[in-house]
């Protein structure tokens, strides 16, 4: 096992990194920029930002996305908010703490240094928003209104209703508009990205599919900007869009860009409980609702028994008689504990036999006694829109009873290994976003990712390209007619023609379910030793099944669906396995990666500083097991804790 | 529950097409719409049919992908909901359901269900933001905008890009569409100053891209899952107006 070294952090004082990379990264002039050409793959918040920038910069920018358009990338669906370092409510926040909490939050996992810069560059993007016209909440003075998250004891935390990511990705996708009106952006949509093109090391190309016409397409360009999201669809069910997927990210993988801590995935603890075996989602109630929710379950057995025979409403249960666990265990924190701390809880009570819906894997989340103490319209002012979609999914009125929620798969922190300037191990290859793994280490506070997607792409790649950028001035545009596009097309089309070719009996869901199976119940919330050997041998069987049972329509030309899902399922088949390998060699529990074996005795994670203080990163080997190199995570200004939120 | 379900296919953007009756059994009344579809598609799979073809992605209401009209109503029976939040046990167990993709001359038919609505995007092109860039911009608290405009603006804020609008309108006309972004900016003091030339350049889009006028049916309102109101489209013809005696949309 190799170590890497080159994380390109500045030297110097961890307050003084970022200022001091700005200060001496190298500049292009404008007319050079005019010369140079950007793919950005993905139109979230990271991408959408990042075209933007670039194009307002000057470059010629071509940005791709999978839906009809670049507003409906899922970052449309984050509800609670958005984190900054502000300080308007005077509650003793600052640019140090917001970096000490993500630190500490991540369960001391992430480089201390790209954490520190995105807590310094969190005040930028707010004011940025509020400039494109975010309307975020205010207070009757006219001023920015904050609520609390978990893992924080200040409130730094902005919001627009329960639609915070909706209005930044709008406010993103009104830039991108403005620089696709000025010309300097040019927009692909229904294009799925399925090959990276290499020209003498360096990323010069893509190779996507047109989800409308069936084509394959080239494009060339001098840098490509990968800002393709997580990977939590690998196990089937989860709150990521039906579209969202791994493949961008797996296909330069295996092109030689290292992925990183796959085996952090996060599940969030609020979520509307599964219903049946034709769910195709799950859907989140955001964290915010933990502000004034209290998450409880019934002490006694006798009452979770009549609870689920329908003799008994969780409202006649006296106060007495219930356990609200997060409040007993961490009293400090109580409901506002980190996600993966309120998930662990959640399913220890349901483990233990107390969870309150038919299937056992529910808990409740109750306003009774907020809607007491503020009124209902005061709750329904703050909450009115989630609990409207909770209402329709769940066919239950939440003001009158409480929700029932269970922990699903949210959002991965592993990603593509990238260095300080958000390049990956291909020069030219940069990942922003969810797609990188570089921020959250291995658990995600809440309202960070739209935190971070925005940094990424407004504030941090725009710099670090230029650096890279700046040793291609005098490169030419390279033409799609070479041989290395001709090659990289051909292996999409390989592929396709293989997919077509099985012609079995299976659908491509049904596979995709038998993996999410498997993920979710050796690779999910809990994971050991036995479990993860088990997962590893069973998805390569699954893999191999898929090879000769899938059955996929072959329409060659024009729309196919079917298709489009089994080149995203074939990579899972493959990323699923890597998960567990990860997990597997990952002998310490920390943040959303729990190993059984490794617990306290009152069942809290329990990290190994000592051999695990490090980022795993894997090189992709072909038919034998991937190489897994290690960054050192060195804390030279935070001072390594066992997290507490008691 | 089972359903007999008259789907409209057509197989590209050129080709004619036409109705399709599809029977499906043991549906849970507890699934989505699309859910019902997707067993459908799989079924259609297994015989070796081309399944149906529907915009979708978040399947939580927000992302705007899904747009079905079912039993002659954008996103079916539901009030304030997308067609992905619309669920079985709304219609009756035997029914028969008719789908069809959003129709209106400015959103053509992509295949089956799905239909072009990059229209959408070039109105905002024209004109729906603010054209600050990044970087540059004062303290986010620098200049108050009062908790009413900012709740307001919210509200015109929460379009989807759907397009149930167009589609419940006679006229086809994108005007809440419109009025929704125009509305939203012109609400905050960071959005006042391109308001009108904004105004009259997205109007100016809409219709060069075949969208109709709007004779104030307010079936858009009606059938909007985000209930956004038809009192944005006064402020955007007081905007357009105003726009129109000043010349201020005439502004490069």
């Amino acid at each position: 096992m190799d170590e890497i070294k080159q994380s390109k952090v500045p030297s110097g004082n961890i307050a003084e990194k970022w200022t001091s990379y700005k200060d001496t990264q190298r500049l292009i002039n404008p007319a050079n920029k005019r010369k140079l050409d950007i793919i950005v793959v993905g139109t979230g918040l990271a991408g959408a930002s990042a075209a933007a920038t670039l194009g307002e910069q000057g470059y010629n920018v071509k940005v791709f996305c999978i839906q009809d358009s670049p507003r409906r990338a899922h970052s449309i669906a984050a509800q609670g908010g958005i984190n900054a370092a502000k300080n308007y409510q005077n509650d003793g926040d600052s640019i140090r703490r917001l970096f000490e909490d993500t630190v500490k939050g991540g369960d001391y996992r992430a480089r201390e240094a790209n954490v520190y810069r995105l807590a310094e560059i969190s005040n930028n993007i707010i004011d940025q928003c509020v400039a494109q016209g975010v309307p975020f909440a205010r207070d009757y003075a006219g001023m920015l209104a904050n609520r609390s998250f978990g893992g924080a004891q200040v409130s730094r935390t902005f919001y627009a209703k329960g639609q915070t990511g909706q209005q930044l990705l709008l406010g993103a996708y009104g830039a991108l508009s403005k620089e696709i009106h000025n010309g300097t952006v040019k927009l692909f949509t229904r294009r799925e990205m399925l090959n990276l093109v290499l020209v003498d090391g360096r990323a010069r190309g893509i190779i996507v599919r047109n989800l409308e016409t069936g084509d394959i397409e080239r494009y060339s360009a001098h840098a490509v900007v990968l800002a393709t999201g997580g990977y939590g669809n690998v196990f089937f069910l989860s709150t990521n869009a039906m579209a969202s997927n791994g493949s961008a990210a797996w296909r330069c993988y295996k092109k030689g860009a290292f992925f990183a801590n796959p085996c952090f995935t996060q599940i969030h603890p609020t979520c509307i409980p599964v219903h049946g075996d034709y769910q195709s989602k799950l859907t989140l109630m955001s964290e915010s609702l933990r502000n004034d929710g209290r998450i409880w379950v019934p002490k006694n057995m006798s009452d979770v028994e009549k609870i689920r025979k329908g003799e008994l409403r969780p409202a006649d249960i006296p106060e007495a008689d219930r356990d609200y666990y997060l409040e007993r265990r961490y009293p400090s924190f109580g409901n506002l504990v980190p996600r993966d701390v309120a998930s662990r809880a959640a399913k220890e009570r349901c483990d233990a036999g107390f969870g309150v819906n038919a299937s056992g894997l529910a808990v409740y989340l109750d306003f009774s006694e907020a809607i007491e103490r503020l009124g209902e319209n005061v709750v329904k002012a703050r909450y009115g829109n989630l609990f409207d979609m909770y209402q329709e999914i769940a066919n239950e009125n939440p003001y009158e009873t409480p929700m029932m929620i269970y922990p699903a798969v949210h959002y991965t922190m592993g990603g593509l290994w990238v260095d300080y300037e958000l390049q990956t191990t291909i020069p030219g290859l940069f990942a922003l976003g969810e797609a990188n793994f570089s921020d959250h280490g291995a658990n995600r506070l809440g309202a960070s990712a739209l935190m971070q997607g925005l940094a990424d792409g407004y504030f941090i790649l725009p710099y670090t390209l230029q650096n890279y950028l700046s040793d291609l001035i005098r490169e030419p545009a390279v033409s799609i007619e070479e041989t290395c596009f001709a090659e990289a097309e051909k292996q999409v089309r390989d592929e396709i023609a293989r997919l077509h070719a099985v012609g079995g009996n299976e659908t491509v869901d049904s596979f995709h379910r038998r993996l999410g199976k498997i993920m979710w119940e050796k690779v999910g919330m809990s994971r050991e030793k036995e479990g993860l050997q088990q997962a590893i041998s069973q998805i390569a069987s699954l893999r191999d099944e898929f090879w000769h049972q899938v059955k996929v329509p072959a329409l060659t030309i024009g729309c196919n669906a079917e298709l489009e899902k089994a080149l995203r399922v074939a990579d899972f088949l493959e990323l699923g396995e890597l998960i567990a390998r990860d997990a597997l060699q990952r002998e310490e529990s920390c943040g959303g990666h729990f190993r059984v074996e490794h617990q306290t005795a009152d069942g809290e994670a329990l990290r190994d500083d000592e051999h695990f203080r490090f980022v795993s990163a894997y090189e992709y080997k072909g038919a034998i097991a991937p190489e897994m190199y290690k960054e050192a995570l060195d804390f030279e200004f935070v001072e390594l804790k066992q997290r507490n939120y008691k | 529950m089972n359903f007999t379900l008259k789907i409209w296919r057509q197989s590209n953007r050129n080709a004619k097409g036409r109705f399709v009756s599809y029977a499906v059994s043991d549906i849970d009344p507890d699934a989505s719409f699309l859910e019902m579809l997707d067993i459908l598609n799989e079924q259609l799979v297994l015989k070796g049919e081309d399944p149906v073809y529907f915009d979708h992605d978040c399947r939580e209401g927000i992302c705007g992908a899904c747009s079905l009209f079912i039993n002659g109503r954008p996103h079916g029976r539901g009030e304030g909901t997308t067609t992905c939040q619309l669920y079985m046990r709304k219609f009756k167990d035997g029914e028969t359901i008719t789908v069809e993709p959003f129709r209106a001359k400015a959103f053509p038919v992509i295949k089956d269900l799905t239909v072009d609505r990059s229209a959408f995007d070039q109105i905002i092109q024209a004109g729906g933001y603010v054209s600050c860039h990044t970087g540059g911009v004062p303290d986010g608290n620098a200049i108050l905008v009062s908790k009413r405009d900012a709740d307001l603006a919210m509200d015109a804020a929460s379009c989807i890009g759907c397009g149930a609008c167009v589609a419940a309108c006679k006229n086809a006309s994108a005007m809440l569409f419109v009025a929704a972004k125009v509305s939203q900016l012109a609400l905050l003091p960071q959005g006042k100053l391109e308001a009108e030339k904004r105004a009259h350049a997205m109007v100016a889009k809409m219709d060069e891209l075949g969208f109709g006028n709007c004779t104030n049916t307010y079936a858009c309102q009606a059938v909007c899952p985000k209930h956004i109101s038809v009192s944005n489209i006064a402020r955007l013809n007081r905007l357009h107006i105003k726009a129109g005696f000043k010349g201020t949309g005439k502004e490069s």
